[in-house]
């Protein structure tokens, strides 16, 4: 049988088990009652969260400004994918600082701190920055190991941004198709692709082929 | 007509479980199964992993992309509701010290997260005292048993090797998967510094035991519950089987408040609030069989006191809640920069590690008494919550594809490319070893503090002795020499003596037992070999609380076992009326 098939089996076969199971069940899960904006398992305190958050907001009109500029330079549009703002990224943050307080007051805090840094050298705020001035900042506090220990504060906010940003982008359905990432989804693992044991100069050997579970 | 009033569960059965966990989901199994009737007390809600569904869902379905949250401290996909924290159901700490208690209250409780890793005891593992002379042995060994791990083995599935280990006594196994390319490299390093790395041992269906389960389509992630129950899970093996036989009535949100007694002091039943109308009631048994967990149970019997059990139910010894312990844990994470820029391919395999390291060394030998376990992660795994992070400790460090090391940190394309030359690089170990059960390290009833029921509370006293800390310098060092060995580079947990090598706080590896524990002498232990209580014999208790020492093993292969000998002991003496 070839691989397509054989997927298709297991996906036929998995969906068979599930409906069986489904029927001789006794009781139904209360927790089962899904709300149709959400696709996975939520208990009722989880949705009421949910909402509760979703229907808050914290950042104002001109920080989420910033937190787009800075979330595209961080990642932009490149020729394998689009950018952080293309894979709503400025939303994911607004989110996750409602979810995880502990982030509300460094990204407010950093944002300022940014915007103040720029009126001081350039009179203007980040966002009105020329991108020659907005780079120039930027520079300075996104390499840590070479950044001066005046601009200290600004490197932890832009430490904080980067991962919020590389996050929220490779979470994306845009950032794991520019990632190859290969799985999750039903298949028969049957070891590592004999191309790749190749590469590294790597084997099963002969009690790992003998007792493990075999596929083809 | 007063406003408050107990209503009684109109049914009386012959057996109450308190608990639905791997303890509680084993007794309820075996008991149906023989044509008993069984009322099932859970203090959370009903659960299916074929319904309540976060299997194969991406992370952008998680608004948090699958972060942990207070609802949830394994992460926003993992099945196991609860954590560390419950919201009016807290716990107390004695004397300054530390211990964090992991309760998921939902059906089949805590094996809605476990790894899956379904080790067996020795004959060692049972009769320490004897090897050591620290702790107790248990009035058990391991041919004992036996019998019933290869039932457990037999009914619920598990793969595995034939090793012919001493320490690692083999099981009835499904074939083990392959290991994956980390893992290889793993098994390498090990072969050449004499560290056995074999196939790991869980409890995951490489192929299909029955009607009812499917077998594993390799997503990676038991924790999330299988829709096709390829992996164990409380509610999906034992007590959805259980409930067909029509001999268990399952109460949900029903949380226990105390053991019932009449006056000769026998077990009449439980008293217990219903979560959702917050009512009293209770319910009649003949026989009461707690699995509510270790701590939990330990609660429910010092809370049960009368004037005839003053120090709580069943304590005579006054053991209960004493010779607490959980397993050691401490960990290290690590780049190989060999695997950077790597070919992109499905490696997600079964929900966990494919190969394992068992205890390997003599304690003799060593300024420790007690071995660990060694389990490893790594791989091209599904991006979540914190992916990326950190990336400035680490991009500076290697060369990056056009072979020129680089400014660590940055921005732009340069950056958005290390996250994907980086991808799938990493691997994690995770020593997970056994402590010494103390009479000092504790959990006890809170003189002064309820929780939101009004059922006192637990108070912790938990310290750790230099065997722990020294066991966990040696983990530290053995990771090193691995990582080390496959050309691998530390990113992070170095030990040092200032963070005690990195152990891990006590009730982080959520294997506690020992509060409950069995013996021969009913003034040292609280239950006798069949996981009867001493002092009133229609109680047993038959979750991890009855352990007389944790082994360098996850313990639920053996609560499984243990609940199903009790269980079968329970069948016989009511059938010879002795009960």
């Amino acid at each position: 049988m070839d691989r397509r098939k054989y997927l298709k089996t297991i996906a036929i076969s998995t969906l068979g088990a599930t409906t069986l199971l489904q029927s001789c069940d006794i009781e139904k899960p209360d927790s089962a009652k899904v709300d149709p904006s959400f696709t996975i398992d939520r208990t009722p305190q989880e949705l009421a969260r949910e909402k509760k958050l979703l229907s808050e907001r914290f950042f104002d009109e001109h920080e989420m400004k910033t937190i787009t500029h800075l979330a595209d330079m961080i990642i932009p549009k490149d020729d394998q994918s689009g950018s952080a703002s293309d894979a709503g990224v400025p939303a994911f943050i607004e989110f996750i600082v409602k979810d995880m307080p502990q982030h509300q007051l460094p990204m407010r805090g950093g944002i300022k701190w940014l915007d103040i840094q720029c009126m001081k050298r350039y009179n203007s705020d980040f966002l009105s920055c020329s991108s020659m001035q907005q780079t120039e900042i930027i520079d300075e506090i996104a390499y840590p190991e070479k950044a001066k220990p005046e601009v200290e504060q600004g490197v932890a906010f832009f430490n904080r941004m980067r991962d919020l940003t590389a996050t929220g982008f490779f979470t994306s359905e845009i950032g794991i198709k520019d990632l190859g990432y290969q799985g999750n989804v039903p298949n028969q693992w049957d070891g590592v692709p004999q191309d790749v044991l190749n590469q590294y100069g790597v084997a099963y050997d002969a009690k790992t082929l003998a007792e493990s579970v075999k596929y083809s | 007509m007063a406003d408050f009033q107990i209503k009684k569960t109109p049914k009386d059965y012959d057996v109450c479980i308190v608990g639905s966990g791997a303890g509680g989901g084993m007794a309820a199994y075996v008991l149906a199964n023989a044509g008993i009737k069984v009322v099932l007390l859970e203090a959370g809600p009903l659960y299916d992993p074929a319904k309540n569904v976060t299997q194969l869902k991406w992370p952008w379905e998680s608004p948090r992309r699958g972060a942990s949250s207070p609802y949830r401290n394994f992460g926003d996909f993992d099945a196991a509701y609860g954590g560390w924290e419950l919201e009016g159901e807290p716990y107390t700490h004695k004397d300054g010290t530390k211990f964090d208690w992991f309760r998921s209250r939902m059906l089949g409780g805590r094996t809605n997260h476990w790894g899956r890793i379904s080790l067996r005891f020795s004959e060692r593992d049972f009769k320490h005292r004897s090897f050591d002379g620290l702790g107790d042995d248990w009035p058990i060994g391991y041919s004992d048993v036996a019998p019933f791990y290869d039932k457990v083995d037999k009914l619920i599935g598990v793969f595995g090797s034939k090793e012919n280990m001493p320490n690692e006594p083999d099981g009835i196994f499904l074939p083990p998967p392959k290991p994956r390319l980390h893992e290889l490299f793993i098994k390498e390093a090990g072969k050449n510094l004499d560290i056995p790395v074999i196939p790991s041992r869980l409890s995951i269906l490489t192929k299909p035991i029955n009607e009812d389960r499917g077998s594993c389509f390799y997503c990676h992630q038991c924790n999330r519950g299988c829709t096709v129950y390829a992996d164990f899970s409380s509610s999906s093996v034992l007590i959805n089987p259980a409930l067909k036989t029509g001999n268990v009535d399952v109460i949900p949100n029903a949380m226990a408040r105390e053991v019932l007694t009449n006056t000769e002091g026998k077990a009449t039943g439980i008293s217990f609030v219903n979560k959702d109308d917050m009512q009293e009631y209770t319910v009649n048994a003949k026989i009461v069989v707690l699995a509510a967990s270790a701590c939990e149970s330990a609660r429910l019997l010092l809370n049960s006191k009368s004037s005839r059990y003053a120090n709580g139910l069943a304590n005579s010894s006054e053991v209960i809640g004493k010779y607490l312990h959980d397993s050691t844990g401490a960990s290290m994470n690590a780049i190989l920069p060999k695997l950077v820029g790597r070919k992109r391919y499905n490696e997600d395999g079964v929900g966990g590690m494919h190969v394992y390291t068992p205890w390997w060394l003599d304690n003799q030998k060593l300024d420790f008494p007690r071995g660990y376990h060694i389990e490893y992660s790594g791989g091209m795994n599904m991006p979540g919550y914190g992916f990326g992070g950190g990336i400035q400790n680490s991009n500076g460090k290697f060369p990056g594809r056009d072979g020129k090391l680089k400014e660590a940190g940055g921005y732009g394309a340069s950056l958005k490319d290390d996250y994907r030359y980086f991808f799938g690089a990493s691997i994690n170990l995770a020593g997970r070893g056994e402590s010494i059960a103390r009479e000092d390290n504790f959990c006890e009833i809170d003189p002064v503090t309820v929780d939101k029921y009004g059922i006192p509370v637990l108070r912790f006293h938990y310290n750790w002795s230099d065997y722990e800390v020294r066991q966990a310098k040696h983990m530290k060092e053995t990771f090193a020499e691995i990582v080390d060995a496959m050309g691998g580079v530390i990113t992070s947990g170095q030990g040092t003596p200032e963070n005690n090598y990195g152990l891990e706080p006590p009730g982080r590896i959520i294997h506690e037992v020992g509060t409950v524990r069995m013996g021969n002498d009913p003034k040292k232990s609280v239950l006798n070999k069949f996981n009867q209580a001493h002092d009133c014999k229609n109680i047993f208790v038959v979750d991890g609380g009855a352990f007389v020492s944790q082994a360098d093993k996850n313990p639920t292969w053996t609560i499984l076992a243990l609940s199903m000998r009790a269980s079968e002991f329970i069948i016989d003496e009511l059938k010879k009326q002795n009960i």
